[in-house]
């Protein structure tokens, strides 16, 4: 009895948990195993949050020399862009707008993969392919796809006579919206939908056995069964949507440029505008923009309640 | 529910046959009515989400004669392009660079991920809750919203057009992502083993290292698949940190085939067809995995 209780305490993992405590490691603290990424996000993001933020207040030459502060004048200077109001609108257009259309889509794709069929593991990795791509060859696929004169999908328009003759889909902004939109949900549906078909595997054989020993119809047990237990994948689904889409430039800058002017720019591809003409007032509309996005991912979170059946 | 996952997928993807998705497979007879049409319409749509890219291929081999025809097909295929395209442009250095990026920043973010993901998972150490909240805020900040600031930051340290500064930065906006994927990974193993290889003799880094991380590889290979995946066709960050073409990635060295007036669409197209093949052989392997290691990430 004795000797165990000695050698107990001189063994530290004995008791588990705390044992950690007393290791070489466990001295030192949450330091050596949470230090590296700390150190790294600081470096790499907070550190140009602080210098972003710091720049919106600075007079910076063109060649990149401070010429000393400039208050609030990049800011006021933002908010005269004639253009501006436009461009806000347009992005929160486009980011609900596709968001949505993302998790429907989504929904109707993961509920289809997850049934079994012949070929289903070939198909699923077709439904891979706009993520493997970078969206931006995507995009500039699509450019070239829509082309007024070479454009393969002219061609299939024109042949099915959904058009007359070819168009310039592109060039005109009450085209290119609803094409980017498109091809911005194109970009999103596969890593959406993966994450669904990852929530609906975590729902029970049993629990759809159960429902059907019940009478269920089909319509119902989706309604009651599946789309509850789906909601945390969907929640992921919708926030990390909302900060890709928000933020979304390769497929604007892919395919518009954000032209003609700034007609199809969102406010990020607004802020590449601005860089090289201003990078004071470029780093004021980044603040904006971010303010954008944390206020639209708190009013979502706040409205699904997140924190309380979540956390 | 990770619990139950996570076992199946390191259990049985070896041994039991599976549909990839770590469900076994039942053996099934006779097709039935539904099961056609929804092979049928998974097969439509599969086909949509190819098209896009078959056509980038068919591009990437039109003769330059016939590259504005409104032609489905050209009449001859330009196999040429590809080995023009080679090496009248800078795609030989752009590819290093990309290598060097995405294999750069998934091997860090693991070395920083999987210590961080661990200790949080396993000890309530004073600080956890801050940060996880760290975690959370820079999954909220893309790099595409802090360009200025990342811009005036390497600019100032002297850091631009350098391959180091895009591995610590494709690194640093990936982690968030490991992190969390890994802590749901981590939670959901038993504590009790660790506990048995202590008792062995094994330090928290022994255990960490010879039980708990080879329970927790389809975590690390979803996580090394993200990071990977992100960083090989990340663009904007190139865009802006690399001005120079020896410096650039593949990304940024397709965007140049656009010209001011004329764009190679050829050109463009075979250089991206070179660059999307790593990316989907890779993905070939491992799209069962990308689903397990979805699930535990999204039960969290």
């Amino acid at each position: 009895m004795s000797s165990n209780v000695t050698s107990g305490g001189r063994r530290p993992p004995r008791s588990g948990r705390s044992g950690g405590r007393r290791s070489g490691l466990g001295r030192l603290g949450p330091l050596p195993w949470i230090g590296p990424a700390v150190l790294l996000i600081v470096v790499v993001v907070l550190w140009p949050v602080y210098e972003m933020v710091r720049t919106s207040f600075l007079k910076i030459s063109v060649s990149g020399f401070v010429r000393g502060w400039a208050g609030l004048d990049k800011y006021r200077q933002l908010f005269d862009e004639p253009d501006l109001g436009s461009v806000v609108t347009a992005t929160v257009v486009w980011t609900v707008g596709v968001v949505a259309l993302t998790m429907v889509i989504s929904l109707g794709l993961a509920q289809l993969f997850d049934q079994r069929f012949p070929g289903r593991r070939l198909t699923r990795w077709a439904l891979i392919a706009p993520w493997a791509a970078s969206v931006l060859m995507t995009a500039i696929g699509f450019k070239w796809m829509l082309d007024r004169t070479a454009g393969v999908l002219n061609t299939v328009m024109t042949d099915l006579g959904v058009v007359d003759s070819p168009k310039d889909w592109l060039g005109d902004p009450s085209t290119a919206w609803p094409w980017m939109m498109f091809v911005a949900v194109f970009v999103s549906l596969p890593f959406t939908t993966y994450t669904l078909l990852a929530g609906l595997q975590t729902v029970p054989g049993e629990v759809y056995e159960a429902a059907r020993v019940d009478g269920a119809g089909v319509w119902q047990t989706y309604r009651r069964i599946t789309l509850p237990l789906l909601r945390p994948a969907f929640l992921v689904g919708v926030v990390i949507n909302l900060i890709n889409v928000f933020n979304s430039f390769p497929v604007i800058w892919g395919m518009t440029r954000g032209g003609p002017d700034s007609d199809t720019a969102t406010t990020t591809v607004f802020m590449y505008q601005l860089k090289s003409s201003d990078i004071g007032e470029s780093a004021a509309m980044s603040v904006v923009n971010f303010a954008l996005v944390v206020v639209m991912v708190a009013a979502f979170l706040k409205v699904s309640r997140w924190n309380q059946e979540e956390a | 529910m990770a619990q139950q996952t996570i076992p199946a997928a390191v259990g049985t993807h070896r041994s039991a046959p599976t549909d990839g998705s770590g469900r076994p497979v039942r053996p099934r007879r006779t097709l039935r009515p539904r099961t056609v049409v929804v092979a049928a319409v998974a097969w439509l749509i599969a086909a949509v989400f190819l098209l896009p890219y078959l056509q980038m291929v068919i591009t990437a081999l039109r003769p330059a004669s016939e590259l504005r025809d409104a032609t489905y097909l050209p009449d001859h295929f330009a196999w040429s392009n590809f080995v023009d395209v080679w090496r009248e442009s800078n795609l030989g250095s752009n590819l290093r660079v990309t290598l060097l990026v995405a294999g750069g920043s998934t091997l860090l973010v693991l070395l920083v991920a999987i210590p961080a993901a661990y200790y949080t998972a396993r000890v309530k150490y004073r600080g956890r809750k801050v940060f996880l909240l760290l975690v959370l805020v820079t999954q909220m900040f893309q790099p595409t919203s802090l360009l200025v600031g990342l811009y005036r930051e390497f600019y100032q340290l002297g850091m631009l057009n350098s391959v180091w500064t895009l591995v610590l930065c494709n690194a640093a906006f990936n982690l968030a992502f490991a992190i969390w994927i890994l802590t749901a990974y981590f939670s959901a193993i038993p504590v009790q083993l660790e506990e048995a290889a202590m008792i062995d003799g094994l330090g928290r880094g022994g255990a960490l290292l010879r039980v708990t991380l080879p329970l927790a590889m389809p975590g690390v290979v979803t996580a090394v698949i993200f990071t990977f995946i992100a960083a090989w066709n990340e663009f904007v960050m190139g865009l802006t940190l690399s001005t120079v073409p020896e410096s650039q990635p593949l990304t940024v060295g397709i965007n140049s085939f656009i010209g001011n007036y004329t764009v190679q669409w050829n050109y463009l197209f075979a250089a991206s067809v070179i660059a999307i093949v790593p990316v989907v052989v890779l993905f070939a392997f491992i799209e069962r995995h990308v689903v397990s290691g979805l699930t535990a990430g999204s039960v969290k």
